[in-house]
């Protein structure tokens, strides 16, 4: 992991400075089945190609953001810091994660 | 020793450098390499093998080959042959027992034959059984390149540099240096670097650095270049290749004894350092190169004894004959010929493994015989031969006659991978050149394949009678050159962060602990002194390195609601509450507390080391929920001590005109007032189950603050006191150390604090997690326990039952002189959490009884706390 990314405020950094919280989640509105719940906790989309995901400028200035990028070519398509009018339960680009396995 | 001077040669003979070899002293010129001033004073062998301990000598002369590496200077696997000599260095031979004339270990040449085939620490030294430590200990010492000095303390110091160039040319040679030229009358800042320390450009538009080897080409145009002492990082817009082509060997019985070369090694002796690389050769060619040596040689007054040019006539044998590894004479197709000097050429190859890292594809070109690189990546440029262009045809047999028993016929002289050893291989199945690669380890040594993937890929299509295209390359990684792990590492860096306090700590004489990055006084030299002398009178803290944030904000109530699963919605303004944070799989992260200042502020406090980690999960989730919230670390900015014990009260007195009293300052109040004139934050919480105030204040009153403090307690008999002796009183009081107690599995039901989980909140992080674990039913719980006969377990003991499997664990466990017992935290099943009920752990390696006891042991009713 080599690559650059466009931080909202800094402009493109090496990828060293910030840390990654995986791919954007929806996170349940209320009382979530425990299907749900473990899906939302432990169940990523793990994709190969565009995925949304959480970026903070760890070592720079803390903003939390989103970058879309290519998992299989670490191509950063765009970075975005997210509008409160979109925040709350911002899906992914493809919706929920939908897991293979039973999550029970 | 020299030939007669010339213009053009690299060595400065009216200046004269001196270096030890093994001791003894050696003459050299200014512009001599070591391994070119050790070859004037006669030296043949560099260097014995990795695995058979042959005698090896002069091959590239190009930094490629393995055969030259030496220690110097205490660094190991220097390639003297590209090593500029140095005044005083000191050289040494290394992978030898004895001298590199005679090396003991060169036996394993001539017995090991049947012990040692490939892969042969898979087979043949492992019967029987009991004998492998023995096997083992003879391996490590053997095994590997090189001897470092373990005791050695830094000897370099390496940095790191992070640099930018519009354009980076690799690559110092015609193409390399049209390019930077070309791309530079362009207006574009061009650096270039090559490998080579005598590389002498005239480069007034673009900066040039050399010796500096690219080490791969990762993502985001991020080159890594060595430059020695410095690893320059440089990111470029464009990249340019110009690497070239390495020089090929045959493979032939033989070839790898001292005295057969490559046509560049020979140029360069005979061009750059004036030496006669021997007195009658051979030269065995594919190329021109061979027969261009072929008359350099002649002019140095070599006698040529023959010159055969495999694109004319096609070879069945070539033997090399040596004695003692030295080269004598060579038998080619029946007909014997003396020499002390054989110069093979197998071809030219495009060194493309850059490229390659970079997302080129490999292609064979059949009728060239070489692999060019294809699909060039965008922000990639290949100039020059690495192209493949102006490459002549070459394609060599993939051996002569290595089978007829006349000696080993080496594919791969780093690692001494033998032409049968890859027919093994091929005759046990490992059909792929990725599989041959990882079981012979061909290509995997120092040279990094510049001399052994191509042949070996030759040796594969004929014996699996196929074509090197569909035998393929394998897979180029980084690095392409080799690297120390020092220059990797670069400067060390260890972090230390201080409290503004710190200084005065070690003028009480504390011994200082790492907790995290921070420095903490363990204690003051007398742990459980200062632990009774908070029971007894009064003591003080130095807790500056708590995690401290201000929340501010109209949504702050909501926010620090909606993270926390206890309430802070309801809290008056100067009042404090304890708070756990959850993840949303009901795991602890951190606690802290939490005092509302006034209705849209919070002063939050989190641990020592969590910190960090927990400004980031405010940050984050404030980003996911975008509410009105701002969060401001303060950290660095805040000292904080924690005056505690039943005088507690009388000292503060001292400092301050605030209401102190039980009314107007009642336990979990918070107040801003001036302590010794400094304006403060009073918490009057009791982490240790004192009387106890928390003054946060500004960090550079830190001493002043203390000080004061001190002062003021000597009346009462204050003394400091440091981390030891506060985990016995927070033990003694049950409160839990989260990372202590508690691990990432966690959750705030088990760890027995059920009351802080408020589940009919609407939601909290955390909540449908701890829902589920209610429903599932509490399994292990967290409980305090004392031993019946006072022995103190180590923490992380096991909790047993009578004649049973372990069924829990002992996290912390303290002897407590206040109470005249052991006591300490565990986890234990369910139904074991009662109080009084018994369990055992393991203790000196034998069982004791232990009670548990759900309630603190120190002032179960928090009477102290609250007087």
């Amino acid at each position: 992991m080599s690559f650059l990314l466009d931080c909202p405020n800094c402009g493109p950094r090496d990828v060293n400075e910030f840390s990654c919280a995986g791919e954007v989640t929806v996170r349940p509105k209320s009382s979530p089945t425990l299907r749900e719940l473990t899906s939302y906790i432990y169940f990523r989309r793990n994709v190969a190609g565009v995925q949304r995901e959480w970026w903070y400028h760890r070592q720079g200035c803390e903003i939390w953001f989103q970058a879309e990028r290519d998992t299989r070519t670490n191509e950063v398509l765009s970075t975005e810091v997210v509008e409160p009018s979109s925040r709350a339960g911002t899906p992914g680009p493809e919706g929920v994660a939908t897991p293979d396995t039973p999550a029970v | 020793m020299r030939l007669p001077a010339r213009p053009g040669e690299r060595i400065d003979r009216e200046r004269e450098v001196s270096f030890s070899f093994g001791g003894e002293r050696v003459r050299a010129f200014e512009g001599d390499t070591i391994a070119s001033a050790l070859y004037a004073s006669g030296q043949r062998v560099f260097s014995r093998s990795f695995k058979y301990h042959r005698p090896r000598g002069l091959l590239c002369c190009s930094g490629n080959c393995p055969n030259c590496m030496m220690t110097v200077d205490g660094v190991p696997n220097v390639r003297v042959c590209a090593e500029p000599v140095r005044e005083g260095a000191s050289v040494w031979r290394q992978n030898v027992w004895g001298s590199l004339e005679h090396d003991l270990l060169g036996v394993t040449d001539k017995l090991g034959g049947p012990f040692t085939p490939v892969g042969f620490y898979y087979r043949t030294m492992i019967r029987p059984r009991w004998a492998w430590p023995l096997y083992e200990k003879f391996l490590r010492s053997v095994a590997g390149l090189g001897k470092l000095n373990k005791h050695a303390t830094r000897a370099n110091r390496y940095d790191v540099e992070h640099r930018r160039a519009e354009v980076l040319v690799i690559g110092g040679g015609r193409a390399g240096i049209e390019s930077a030229r070309e791309h530079s009358r362009q207006g574009k800042r061009v650096v270039l670097v090559d490998e080579n320390p005598y590389l002498e450009i005239e480069a007034r538009d673009f900066e040039v650095i050399s010796p500096g080897r690219a080490l791969g080409i990762w993502e985001g145009g991020l080159v890594p270049v060595d430059a020695g002492r410095v690893l320059y990082r440089f990111r470029a817009e464009k990249i340019v290749v110009a690497t070239g082509t390495i020089e090929q060997p045959l493979v032939f019985p033989g070839n790898d004894l001292v005295g057969v070369m490559l046509p560049d090694g020979v140029r360069r002796l005979i061009e750059d350092w004036r030496l006669k690389p021997g007195d009658k050769a051979v030269v065995v060619t594919a190329d021109e190169t061979g027969r261009e040596a072929a008359s350099l040689l002649r002019e140095a007054g070599v006698e040529i004894a023959a010159v055969y040019d495999l694109r004319r006539e096609r070879l069945r044998e070539i033997v090399g004959r040596g004695r003692g590894g030295i080269l004598r004479g060579v038998e080619i197709d029946g007909r014997k010929l003396d020499c002390d000097l054989l110069v093979m050429s197998g071809g030219r190859q495009p060194a493309y493994s850059l490229l390659s890292q970079a997302g080129a594809r490999v292609e064979y070109d059949a009728a060239r015989g070489v692999f060019v690189p294809t699909d060039i990546p965008d922000g990639i440029e290949a100039v020059g031969t690495v192209t493949g262009d102006g490459i002549a045809a070459a394609v060599p047999a993939a051996s002569y006659n290595g089978a007829s028993g006349k000696g080993k016929c080496f594919v791969c002289v780093c690692e001494d991978v033998t032409d049968k050893d890859l027919k093994r291989a091929i005759a046990e199945g490992f059909d792929s050149i990725e599989l041959a690669k990882r079981y012979t380890t061909v290509t995997m040594g120092p040279c990094q394949g510049r001399l052994c993937h191509v042949p070996s890929i030759r040796l594969y299509a004929r014996e699996n009678e196929s074509d090197e295209a569909s035998i393929g390359t394998t897979t180029a990684r980084p690095p392409w050159a080799p690297v120390t792990l020092g220059l990797l590492a670069g400067r060390p860096h260890e972090p230390a962060q201080r409290t503004s306090i710190h200084h005065r700590h070690k003028e009480l004489g504390a011994k200082m602990m790492w907790t995290g990055t921070w420095r903490r006084p363990h204690s003051y030299g007398d742990p459980e002194g200062e632990a009774q002398s908070v029971h007894a009178s009064v003591g003080v803290i130095d807790v500056s390195t708590l995690g401290k944030m201000i929340v501010r904000g109209p949504d702050s109530a909501e926010f620090l609601e909606r993270l926390y699963p206890n309430r802070f919605g309801d809290m008056k303004p100067m009042r404090i509450r304890y708070g756990v944070l959850n993840s949303d799989a009901g795991r602890i992260m951190d606690d802290g507390t939490i005092g509302r200042l006034d209705d849209e502020t919070y002063y939050v406090t989190t641990t020592s080391t969590g910190a960090g980690a927990v400004l980031e999960w405010f940050e984050w989730w404030n980003a996911v929920w975008g509410m009105d919230v701002e969060i401001v670390d303060v950290t660095g900015g805040l000292a904080a001590v924690n005056v505690a014990g039943p005088r507690a009260r009388d000292v503060m007195r001292k400092l301050t005109d605030l209401d102190l009293s039980n009314e107007g300052l009642s336990y979990l109040d918070a107040r801003e007032a001036q302590i010794a004139g400094v304006p403060s934050l009073i918490l009057r919480i009791g982490f240790v189950g004192e009387l106890g105030y928390e003054l946060h204040f500004p960090s550079p009153y830190g001493e002043h603050v203390w000080n004061s403090i001190l002062d003021a307690g000597e009346d009462f008999g204050i003394r400091p006191f440091g981390l030891e002796p506060q985990r016995i009183l927070r033990l003694e009081k049950m409160h839990i150390l989260v990372g202590q107690d508690t691990d990432s599995e966690s959750n705030v039901l088990e760890a027995s604090m059920p009351w802080i989980a408020k589940l009919d909140k609407d939601d909290f992080v955390g909540k449908w997690s701890l829902e589920q674990v209610q429903e599932r039913g509490l399994q292990d719980l967290l409980v305090g326990f004392e031993m019946e006969d006072g022995k103190v377990p180590l923490e992380g003991a096991q909790v047993v039952l009578e004649g049973t499997q372990p069924i829990g664990r002992i996290t912390s466990s303290r002897w407590s002189p206040e109470l005249r017992k052991a006591i300490g935290m565990a986890w234990v099943p369910a139904e074991l959490a009662e109080e009084g009920k018994a369990f055992l752990v393991t203790v000196d390696g034998g069982f004791e009884r232990a009670t548990v006891r759900l309630r603190p042991f120190f002032d179960p009713d928090g009477e102290k706390l609250r007087s």
